[in-house]
């Protein structure tokens, strides 16, 4: 194990974080609050309470995780993207590193600035809205879950991606609608019974699911489905990762 | 000699089904420069990215400090730097940064003494804030070989390394390549420049559409293949050439006035052969107003090589 490299990634990106610390941090803060004021104030404050929750309340966990997932999927994909573009991925290649270094490194890093990003839209939204959580090491474990997950994905995306456009297609055009479908700023348990059915299908509600029963202990699913759909998907992304570096797929030729 | 490189078997075959490297069998020795020519794409990139973990061989193997390249993938790579044609650099980090990244991807802890060293060796260390993408082509190659001089390899890969360099620059690396040998540190360089490796290489390497032609000390290559072409201009013509001194081919131009005398493969110019002919012609009593030697470099050599190929 490499435990040098494995921080000299980590380092080098966060360092890269830091550098666009107003773009990192600031942007997704500003659009999260600007939700909050929409649909927590302008609209929530005409809204009944959803299983007791109001509904200003009931939209931060979803809205912690709309940013969590998109920011996840582009942060991660970006840093192996960045390399590949510029040509200095040779440096990788040429490396003594295995998979479990780099990933370590580049998931690491943007793992790490999705949880601090959720982090800090959480505080966010209590300048918003009042709520408890009601299980807080269970919202630290899914949140960090989560971004990890979504890490892996993004890592994938990274190598698949063979442009700009694919690498801002994907979140944009799959992960925020599926949010936004997955239960963000509604219970599945609102849609008819067709369109609940076809809800089960999005592994996004799981997410949402799980996360929003670690706040408020409520949930449309029952909470050990939630948890593990998130680990299968995690299981899966570490899979392709796996048979990406076997095979060098996109990566060595 | 002790090999510190060893490529038995080579095979690198594309997903096109291009053939780039067929059956390469090469040895480096230990503490030498060893220059690579070949023409462009005859699979000298290919050759080194195999080597360095770039490029996946479809057969044959490679050991590198006694590691095999594939198995211990570790140990090798740990002992190998590779400055690579292109400049890809991460145009906002600054110098300092990007080159100590380098030592740490390496497995190597932080030793700032170290990148100190070789970022003054380089002519970096004014610049060693200063983001990169604020550095001329120059400075930014000087920065590729600084990273991969982090993490102190034994092995160091330069590709093209003075492909668009200024002379100023280009005599730099030289004389930075040469003190890297002197501490030991064995140079596999690629090049286009011919009179690079004629400066530099103790020996030589010809690839040629992925096959090695020839691998030989540098003395003795131009040694046996070059050539030795005297040309005399005379004032008077003359009907025909005299008698030719030892193994010479001599030539007269169709008007007489001009004796073209070109003497090849070992020794060449030194058994006298272009004084023996001189005194023959002062014998004959035929007067001369020009003498022009020239002696051919390694890039009549290679070309020759290439050419000879089918």
């Amino acid at each position: 194990m490499n435990f040098h490299a494995i921080r000299s990634i980590y380092m080098f990106e966060i360092n890269r974080t830091l550098r666009t610390l107003f773009q990192s941090i600031a942007s997704p803060v500003l659009s999260t609050s600007l939700y909050f004021i929409v649909f927590g104030s302008a609209i929530g404050g005409r809204m009944a309470t959803i299983d007791g929750v109001s509904y200003g309340a009931f939209i931060v966990p979803g809205l912690i995780l709309l940013t969590i997932l998109t920011e996840s999927v582009s942060n991660a994909s970006f840093g192996i993207y960045l390399p590949r573009f510029t040509g200095t991925i040779y440096e990788l290649l040429s490396a003594p590193v295995s998979v479990v270094e780099v990933l370590c490194g580049y998931v690491g890093a943007a793992a790490t600035k999705s949880i601090v990003l959720g982090l800090i839209i959480l505080a966010t939204a209590r300048l918003f809205v009042s709520f408890d959580i009601a299980h807080p090491i269970w919202m630290i474990g899914f949140l960090a879950l989560t971004a990890v997950t979504f890490c892996l994905f993004g890592f994938i995306l990274g190598v698949w991606a063979d442009g700009f456009e694919k690498l801002q297609i994907v979140p944009l055009m799959i992960i925020s609608p599926l949010t936004f479908l997955g239960g963000t700023f509604y219970s599945i348990d609102m849609l008819p019974p067709p369109w609940r059915t076809v809800a089960l299908f999005n592994p996004i509600v799981y997410l949402v699911n799980g996360f929003r029963w670690a706040f408020y202990d409520i949930a449309d699913v029952a909470v050990g489905v939630s948890l593990a759909m998130t680990l299968v998907f995690l299981v899966v992304c570490v899979c392709v990762i796996a048979w990406i570096f076997k095979t060098g797929y996109r990566l060595r030729t | 000699m002790e090999s510190i490189v060893a490529v038995s078997n080579l095979e690198k075959t594309y997903a096109s089904g291009f053939r780039a490297l067929k059956s390469i069998n090469l040895e480096i020795r230990k503490g030498e420069i060893f220059a690579l020519l070949g023409p462009n794409g005859a699979g000298k990139t290919t050759l080194i990215g195999v080597i360095c973990g770039l490029v996946r061989p479809t057969a044959g193997t490679v050991v590198a400090d006694g590691h095999d390249i594939s198995k211990d993938y570790r140990a090798a790579r740990a002992t190998i730097g590779l400055v690579p044609q292109e400049t890809a650099t991460d145009m906002f980090e600054k110098v300092w940064d990007t080159v100590s990244f380098s030592r740490g991807l390496f497995g190597f802890p932080p030793d700032p003494a170290h990148i100190e060293r070789v970022l003054r060796d380089l002519s970096l260390w004014d610049k060693r804030d200063s983001k990169i993408a604020a550095l001329s082509g120059g400075m930014k190659r000087r920065v590729l070989i600084a990273k991969a001089l982090a993490h102190e390899p034994r092995i160091l890969f330069l590709d093209e390394p003075t492909a668009g360099v200024d002379v100023e620059l280009r005599r730099d690396m030289w004389a930075m390549v040469r003190r890297l040998r002197e501490q030991g540190v064995t140079i596999i360089l690629t090049t286009h420049y011919i009179e690079e490796a004629e400066e530099m290489a103790d020996r030589i390497g010809v690839i040629n559409k992925g096959e090695i032609i020839l691998v030989e000390e540098k003395q003795a290559l131009m040694r046996r293949l070059g050539k030795t072409k005297v040309t005399i201009g005379l004032k008077q013509p003359i009907a025909s050439p005299p008698a030719a001194a030892r193994g010479a081919q001599l030539a007269l131009s169709p008007d007489g006035l001009t004796l073209t005398f070109t003497q090849s493969g070992e020794g060449a110019d030194e058994d006298g052969g272009v004084a023996e002919l001189l005194k023959q012609l002062a014998a004959d009593g035929v007067d001369f107003k020009s003498i022009n030697t020239e002696r051919s470099s390694l890039e009549d050599i290679f070309v020759d090589l290439v050419g000879n190929v089918p």
